[in-house]
C-alpha cells in the first residue's frame, strides 16, 4: 500500500471567513477514500484547491510526490488528479461523445497544423480518441447515448458521463463530488458498482458524499470535517462511532 | 504649480459630470451584470433635447432668464430621457435576461446605434451650439479661474449624489434596490417587485443621464450626435476604476478620472518630451481602464467575488 | 456537416465531383455575370465582400468558437493595412513584393492579438468586450496622430499610391487580356481574393472539427469545467485571438493593396461592429451562416442606395441619405436578431438549440 495522495496541513481563508484550517490526510494507491460532514463543512472547498480552482494560503498537496498546490487546474489534471462536480458541468451543448473527447485533450497534442493539414499522426491520434472515448462510454453504461446532446441525456446518466469525461484524462485518482446526489437507489446501487470495478481495475477515488449508507459500504477509510477542520478519520466503523462526529451531524444533544 | 489649481479645477468639474453617467452604468450593472451600452447615447439625448428646448425658447422669448430657460430645458429632457430608458429596459434588455451572456451585450450595442442614428436624423451630423443664455462671471482663486457655471455644475453634482445615496439608504425604494442587487431571487421571494426596481433603476440611471448631458453641453457650449460614445465609455472606466456595483465607486471613480484627464492633458507634453500632445487626452481613460481591469478587476472601492465551482 | 459546403473537405468527393465542378464554375464565371448585369462597380464590391467574409471568418473563431468577444477586431486589420502600406509605397520609399510583405502584415497582427491577449484574455466577457473596444480605440487614435515627431503613419491623412498586387509582370490594376479575354483589375483581384478565401474557409473547417476546436467549444461552454478537464484555457484562448487576428492582418494586407489608399478613418470602430453584426446576423460559430452574413451586409447597403434614387423619384428629394440609413439598420438587425433569431439568421442546428432552450 503506498500514499498517491498526501494533504498537508492545508488552510484556505476567504476574507474573515476560515473555510479550511489544517487540513491534512493521505490516500492510499486503489483505496476508496471518503470525504464527509455537514453541509459547509469545507469538503467542496478542499476539492477546489487540490484541483487548482482555489488557491491555498499554506500547506502542501502532492500526488506522486509532485507538488500540486497552487498550480493551474489543467496541470492538476495532467499530473493524473481528475475530478467531477457537485452540480454537474457538463458542456451541455455538445453530445456525450464529444464530451468525452475533450477529456483525452490532456492526453494528446495535435495543433493547428496537424489539424489543417490532416497528418497522418493526428489522424491516428483522432482515431484513437474515438475509440476510447467510445470504450469509455460503454464502460459507464451509456454507450446508448454517443450522439445525443448532453443537457438531453437523463441526470443519472449525466453523472455517468462526468465520469467517463474524467476517466478519459487518464487519472490516477479521481475525485469524486457528490456523485450519487439526486440519484434514485437504483441508480446509486449501479454507481457503487462503478466505483468498485474501477478501483478493481486499479483507480483511486476520493468521494465526498452525503449518502451515509453508500459511503459505509464503500469506503476503506472516511475523513470527516466540520467548519473547515478535520474531526475524525478512520475507517467506517471507527468514525460512524466517533462522538465528534455524532455531534457535528446531530448536535450535542444526540449525544 | 501655475495649472496645478487650474487643472484641479477642471478635473473635478469633469468629474461630476463622469461621476453622474457613470452612476447610472454601476446601478444597472449592479443589479442586471449587464454593461448598458445605450447609456452614453441617453446622456446625449439629454444634451441634444435640452439644447433644442432651450434654442427654441431662446428664440422666442429672448427676455426670459438663462436659468428659467436652462431649467426648461432640463424640465423636458430628463423626462425624455426617463422614458427612453424605460423603453430600452422594457423592449431590449428585458425579454433577454435569461440568455447567454453574450446576447444581451450585443443587443445593447444595437440600441446604441440606434440612438446615436435617430439623433443624427433629427439633428444633422453638425454640432449644435449653446445659446448664450448662461451667466458668463468668472472668478479667480490663487491665479486660477473658476467660471460660475463650472460652480453650478459642481454644487448640483453634489446634490443629487447626497440626494441619491440619501434615497438608496432610507428609503422602501433604495432598500429593495440593495436587496434586487444582492440576489435577484431571494429578493423577489421576499416580495420585492423585481421588474419594477429595475425599472426603477433604468429610470433613475436615465435622469442622472440626462442632466449630466445638459451639463456636458452647458460646460462646452456644444452637443453633438456623437458625443455620447466616447463620455459613455469613460464614464464606464470611472465606474470600473471605482468598483463597479458601487455607488460610492461610480462618484469616486469619476471624480478620479476627471483628475487624470485634466492632469494628464496638462502635464502630457512635460512627461513625454513633447512626443505626445494634448489630443491624446481621450487615451488615458482607456489605459486607466485597461490597467484596472488587469491589476485590480474589482477596482478601488469593490469586493472581490471568487467564483464557486 | 455544412451540406454543399463540406465538399471541399469530403472525403467522399468522388461522389460531389459534378456539384463540385458546378460551383467552381459558378464561382469562376460570377464576376463576368455580375459586370454584364451589373456593372463594373459591383465587380468592385464584390471584391470588398470577400475582403469581409476573410474577416468575418477571423473574427468568428474568436467570437463564434471560443466566445471572445472581440469589439477591437478592427484593429488588426488596420495593422495589417498599414504594414503593407508602409512595405510597398512611396511613403518610406519600399517597394517589396506582395507575397513577402502579406504574410509579415498577417504574422505581425498575430503576435500583436497575442500581445494584447496576455493580459487581458483572463477577464470576463463584457470587460474584455470593453477593454477590446479600448485597444481599437486606442490605435486608431494613434493612428490619426502619429504624424509627429516622427511621421510614422500620417495622420489623418493616411497613406496613399500604395503598390497593387504584382504577380510577375501583371499587375492587379491593369487589365489583362489571356486568349482573347480581358479580365479587368477587379475581376484579377476577384479570382485572388477567392482563392484566399477558400483558403480561410478550409482552414477554419479543418480547425472547428479538431481536438484544438473542440477544446474552443468547451471553453466557451464552461471554461472552469474546460480547465478542470485539461485545457490549458489561457494558451487556447490566446491561440483563437491570435488566428483571428492572422486573418485580419491578412484582410488588411489586401484592402491596402485592392484600394491603394488607407487612413485612420477607414479603421474605427463602427467597422469593428459590423463585423460583429455579419457574425451575429449570419450565424455565430457557423461558417456559411457567417459567409451569408458577411455578403448580406456588404451587398445590402449598396441595395440600400437605389432608395435615394427611389425617394428622388417618389418624393422629388432625398428625405433619408442611404449612407445614414445603413447604420441605423444594422442597429435594428442587431437588436432583431438578438430578440427573435438569437442564433443567427442561419444558424447551426445546435445554437438555434441553446438559444431556444434559454428562452424558456
Amino acid at each position: 500500500m503506498s500514499t498517491l495522495l498526501t494533504v498537508s496541513r492545508v488552510s484556505k481563508a476567504f476574507g474573515g471567513l476560515q473555510a479550511l484550517s489544517d487540513i491534512s490526510l493521505s490516500v492510499n494507491t486503489s483505496e476508496i477514500f471518503g470525504l464527509i460532514g455537514p453541509n459547509g463543512a469545507g469538503k467542496t472547498t478542499l476539492f477546489n484547491a487540490l484541483t487548482g480552482l482555489y488557491s491555498t494560503d499554506s500547506g502542501e498537496v502532492l500526488l506522486h510526490d509532485k507538488r500540486l498546490d497552487n498550480r493551474p487546474p489543467h496541470q492538476v489534471l495532467k499530473a493524473g488528479l481528475a475530478r467531477t462536480f457537485q452540480n454537474i458541468r457538463l458542456f451541455a451543448e455538445m453530445t456525450a461523445l464529444e464530451n468525452v473527447l475533450v477529456g483525452r485533450h490532456a492526453r494528446t497534442s495535435s495543433g493547428v497544423i496537424g489539424a489543417v493539414l490532416r497528418l497522418p499522426a493526428t489522424r491516428r491520434e483522432e482515431a484513437d480518441s474515438r475509440e476510447r472515448a467510445h470504450a469509455l462510454l460503454s464502460r459507464v453504461g451509456i454507450a446508448q447515448h454517443a450522439n445525443r446532446l448532453a443537457k438531453n441525456l437523463p441526470y443519472g446518466d449525466q453523472r455517468r458521463l462526468e465520469i467517463a469525461r474524467a476517466l478519459a484524462t487518464e487519472p490516477s485518482l479521481l475525485a469524486l463530488d457528490e456523485p450519487a446526489a439526486g440519484m434514485n437507489p437504483a441508480e446509486r446501487s449501479a454507481l457503487r458498482e462503478l466505483l468498485l470495478q474501477l478501483q478493481a481495475d486499479g483507480l483511486t477515488l476520493l468521494l465526498i458524499e452525503h449518502d451515509v449508507k453508500l459511503v459505509m459500504g464503500l469506503c476503506t477509510r472516511l475523513a470527516v470535517l466540520d467548519y473547515g477542520v478535520k474531526i475524525a478519520e478512520g475507517t467506517p466503523d471507527v468514525v460512524s462511532r466517533d462522538p465528534k462526529v455524532i455531534a457535528a451531524y446531530l448536535g450535542d444533544e444526540a449525544l | 504649480m501655475d495649472i496645478f489649481l487650474q487643472q484641479l479645477i477642471n478635473g473635478l468639474v469633469l468629474g461630476s459630470v463622469y461621476a453622474l453617467v457613470a452612476l447610472g452604468y454601476t446601478m444597472v450593472y449592479g443589479i442586471l451584470e449587464l454593461i448598458n451600452f445605450a447609456h452614453g447615447e441617453i446622456t446625449m439625448m439629454g444634451a441634444m433635447v435640452a439644447l433644442a428646448v432651450v434654442g427654441a425658447l431662446a428664440l422666442a422669448a429672448p427676455g426670459l432668464p438663462g436659468g428659467v430657460i436652462l431649467l426648461a430645458g432640463l424640465a423636458v429632457a430628463i423626462p425624455v430621457c426617463m422614458t427612453l430608458g424605460l423603453l430600452i429596459e422594457r423592449v431590449a434588455y428585458r425579454p433577454l435576461r435569461n440568455a447567454p451572456r453574450l446576447a444581451p451585450l450585443i443587443t445593447a450595442i444595437g440600441v446604441s446605434i440606434i440612438l446615436q442614428n435617430i439623433a443624427m436624423l433629427i439633428w444633422g451630423k453638425q454640432y449644435i451650439s449653446f445659446p448664450p443664455i448662461l451667466p458668463q462671471g468668472r472668478h479667480d482663486i490663487l491665479g486660477a479661474t473658476i467660471s460660475d457655471t463650472q460652480i453650478a455644475i459642481l454644487l448640483l453634482a453634489v446634490l443629487i449624489m447626497l440626494t441619491l445615496i440619501l434615497v438608496v439608504q432610507k428609503t422602501r425604494l433604495g432598500r429593495a434596490m440593495r436587496a434586487t442587487a444582492q440576489s435577484r431571487q431571494v429578493a423577489s421571494l421576499m416580495g420585492v417587485d423585481v421588474n419594477r426596481v429595475i425599472a426603477s433603476t433604468f429610470v433613475i440611471g436615465s435622469a442622472l443621464a440626462a442632466i449630466a448631458g445638459v451639463m456636458v453641453s452647458a460646460y462646452y457650449g456644444l452637443a453633438h450626435y456623437y458625443m455620447g460614445f466616447l463620455l459613455g465609455l469613460k464614464a464606464f472606466s470611472a465606474a470600473v476604476l471605482g468598483g463597479i456595483g458601487n455607488l460610492a465607486g461610480a462618484m469616486l471613480g469619476g471624480l478620479l478620472l476627471g483628475l487624470i484627464e485634466s492632469f494628464g492633458a496638462g502635464y502630457i507634453g512635460d512627461l513625454t518630451g513633447g512626443f505626445l500632445g494634448s489630443h491624446y487626452q481621450d487615451v488615458f481613460a482607456f489605459f486607466v481602464l485597461i490597467a484596472v481591469l488587469v491589476f485590480r478587476p474589482s477596482g478601488l472601492l469593490g469586493v472581490r467575488v471568487v467564483e464557486r465551482a | 456537416m455544412y451540406g454543399w459546403l463540406s465538399v471541399l473537405d469530403s472525403s467522399l468527393l468522388r461522389s460531389r465531383w459534378f456539384s463540385f465542378g458546378l460551383l467552381a464554375l459558378g464561382l469562376a464565371l460570377l464576376p463576368f455575370l455580375i459586370d454584364a448585369g451589373l456593372g463594373r462597380s459591383w465587380v468592385r464590391l464584390l471584391d470588398l465582400a470577400l475582403l469581409y467574409v476573410m474577416l468575418a471568418l477571423g473574427l468568428n473563431i474568436v467570437v463564434g468558437y471560443a466566445g471572445l468577444l472581440d469589439l477591437g477586431y478592427v484593429a488588426f486589420y488596420a495593422l495589417g493595412a498599414y504594414v503593407y502600406a508602409w512595405l510597398a509605397s512611396p511613403h518610406f520609399g519600399l517597394h517589396l513584393p506582395f507575397w513577402a510583405i502579406l504574410p509579415l502584415g498577417a504574422a505581425l497582427a498575430g503576435m500583436f492579438g497575442v500581445l494584447l491577449g496576455a493580459p487581458t484574455l483572463r477577464l470576463r466577457g463584457d470587460y474584455l468586450a470593453i477593454v477590446t473596444l479600448g485597444f481599437g480605440e486606442i490605435i486608431r487614435i494613434f493612428m490619426n496622430n502619429l504624424n509627429a515627431p516622427f511621421n510614422l503613419t500620417n495622420g489623418p491623412q493616411g497613406i496613399n499610391l500604395i503598390d497593387p498586387v504584382r504577380l510577375g509582370s501583371t499587375s492587379l490594376s491593369q487589365p489583362l487580356t489571356v486568349f482573347g479575354y480581358t479580365f479587368s483589375g477587379v475581376h484579377l483581384t476577384y479570382y485572388l481574393f477567392l482563392v484566399l478565401v477558400m483558403a480561410v474557409i478550409f482552414i477554419s473547417m479543418r480547425l472547428e472539427n479538431s481536438r484544438i476546436g473542440r477544446a474552443w467549444v468547451a471553453i466557451r461552454e464552461d471554461e472552469i469545467a474546460a480547465a478542470a478537464t485539461g485545457i490549458n484555457t489561457r494558451n487556447l484562448k490566446l491561440l483563437a485571438f491570435a488566428m483571428g487576428a492572422t486573418f485580419g492582418g491578412l484582410a488588411g494586407g489586401l484592402f491596402a493593396s485592392f484600394q491603394g489608399f488607407i487612413s485612420p478613418e477607414s479603421f474605427n470602430l463602427m467597422e469593428s461592429i459590423m463585423i460583429l453584426c455579419m457574425i451575429v446576423l449570419g450565424g455565430m460559430g457557423h461558417i456559411p451562416g457567417v459567409i451569408f452574413g458577411a455578403l448580406l451586409l456588404t451587398l445590402l447597403p449598396e441595395a440600400l442606395r437605389y432608395t435615394g434614387e427611389w425617394q428622388r423619384s417618389a418624393f422629388g428629394q432625398i428625405y433619408i441619405d442611404p449612407a445614414d440609413l445603413r447604420m441605423l439598420l444594422f442597429g435594428v438587425a442587431l437588436v432583431a436578431v438578438m430578440l427573435y433569431r438569437p442564433a443567427g439568421l442561419i444558424p447551426s442546428a445546435r445554437r438555434r438549440q441553446e438559444f431556444a432552450d434559454a428562452k424558456q
